[in-house]
């Protein structure tokens, strides 16, 4: 039973990502549209973002609040990456003590 | 200068390429293996066995999704409910995947193809960042190696989870909970700096996306429209950037 689950999952996954490459490759945008795929990735960061990081604790939202304003903290003091993971998961973990 | 000390560090070839792809894809890996090591301890404790487990990691690659169904699976719920959740969950990828090959128009078919089945959230938007790359010769060397190594992260993490089990303390792995969105935020900041309208983009996605689910819309297509109602934005905002590269 699982294992049709996982080929279920594994086909509806996968045919949405690969599909675009066909669609692409068939039309050519104006630039206006290509302006709006650009965007993409930084709305999509931020519809990932926000209000999911208020479930990181669902019984106490203000702590994904918090950590979420370190990480944006340490980012914007260009610490790099993996240590603006590191700071946000000390966070949690100090708060939740 | 800083192009011109990279160009002197970097000759571009094959073996060059796989190598940057590889540290652009190190924080994905340090971000990944914390919560798929949960993810491979959740689904052992919801009854999947190492195979199992694992296996929904090599084959689907998506991180939320396959929370949702150990929870579905856990749950008792039926099979077609949690391939159409995964489905409306995933489907944003459709959206990215538009934005990332848009960007690949020169690279052969037979090489987006395979790129496309390995994006995720986060190999993605990490792509995205990486835009000069795209036009390079060997540029599939590149983001392939960077997918390939968060895909090795998420793999092996999901089965280490599922050997170790309950050896993990429940208290650092509840801390781990943070970790993507603080790669999210993380992505997102660096831009913003460079170019302040990148944030009303992003925020203005996080409010569509917000307010549609406090409509009660289901959290997959929230963030699908807000991605791209939110990236509609960019058609105003992103005009000067275009001209800069």
């Amino acid at each position: 039973m699982i294992v049709w689950v996982i080929i279920g999952m594994a086909v509806v996954t996968a045919v949405p990502r690969f599909l675009p490459v066909f669609i692409v490759d068939k039309v050519a945008f104006p630039a206006w549209i290509d302006r709006w795929l650009n965007a993409i990735p930084y709305a999509a960061l931020g519809a990932l973002i926000f209000p999911g990081v208020l479930s990181v604790k669902p019984d106490a939202p203000q702590i994904g609040v918090i950590a979420g304003l370190v990480a944006i903290l340490l980012s914007w003091m260009n610490v790099h990456i993996i240590g603006v993971v590191i700071g946000a998961i000390a966070t949690v973990f100090l708060l939740t003590l | 200068m800083e192009t011109q000390a990279l160009n002197h560090a970097n000759d571009g070839g094959r073996f060059d390429m796989v190598r940057r792809g590889m540290f652009a894809g190190l924080p994905i890996m340090l971000g990944y293996l914390p919560i798929a090591l949960t993810y491979g301890v959740l689904a052992s404790r919801t009854g999947m066995s190492n195979l199992e487990l694992t296996l929904m990691s090599v084959l689907v690659f998506a991180g939320a999704a396959q929370f949702l169904a150990v929870g579905m699976i856990a749950a008792g719920t039926g099979v077609v409910e949690i391939i159409m959740a995964t489905f409306v969950l995933n489907f944003r990828h459709f959206v990215m995947s538009l934005s990332f090959v848009n960007r690949l128009r020169k690279m052969a078919l037979r090489a987006k193809i395979p790129l496309t089945l390995g994006l995720t959230d986060e190999t993605f938007t990490m792509s995205a960042l990486y835009k000069k790359e795209a036009k390079e010769k060997h540029a599939a060397w590149f983001y392939a190696s960077l997918i390939l190594t968060a895909y090795a992260s998420w793999v092996g993490g999901s089965y280490i989870g599922g050997v170790l089990g309950d050896v993990m303390p429940s208290r650092l792995s509840d801390s781990m909970g943070i970790a993507l969105y603080a790669m999210f935020i993380g992505l997102l900041i660096p831009s913003v700096k460079k170019y302040k309208r990148i944030a009303f983009i992003a925020v203005f996605a996080m409010l569509i996306n917000y307010c549609c689910q406090a409509l009660g819309m289901n959290q997959g297509w929230a963030i699908v429209i807000g991605t791209i109602i939110g990236g509609s934005s960019g058609i105003w905002l992103l005009r000067d950037e275009e001209e800069e590269e």
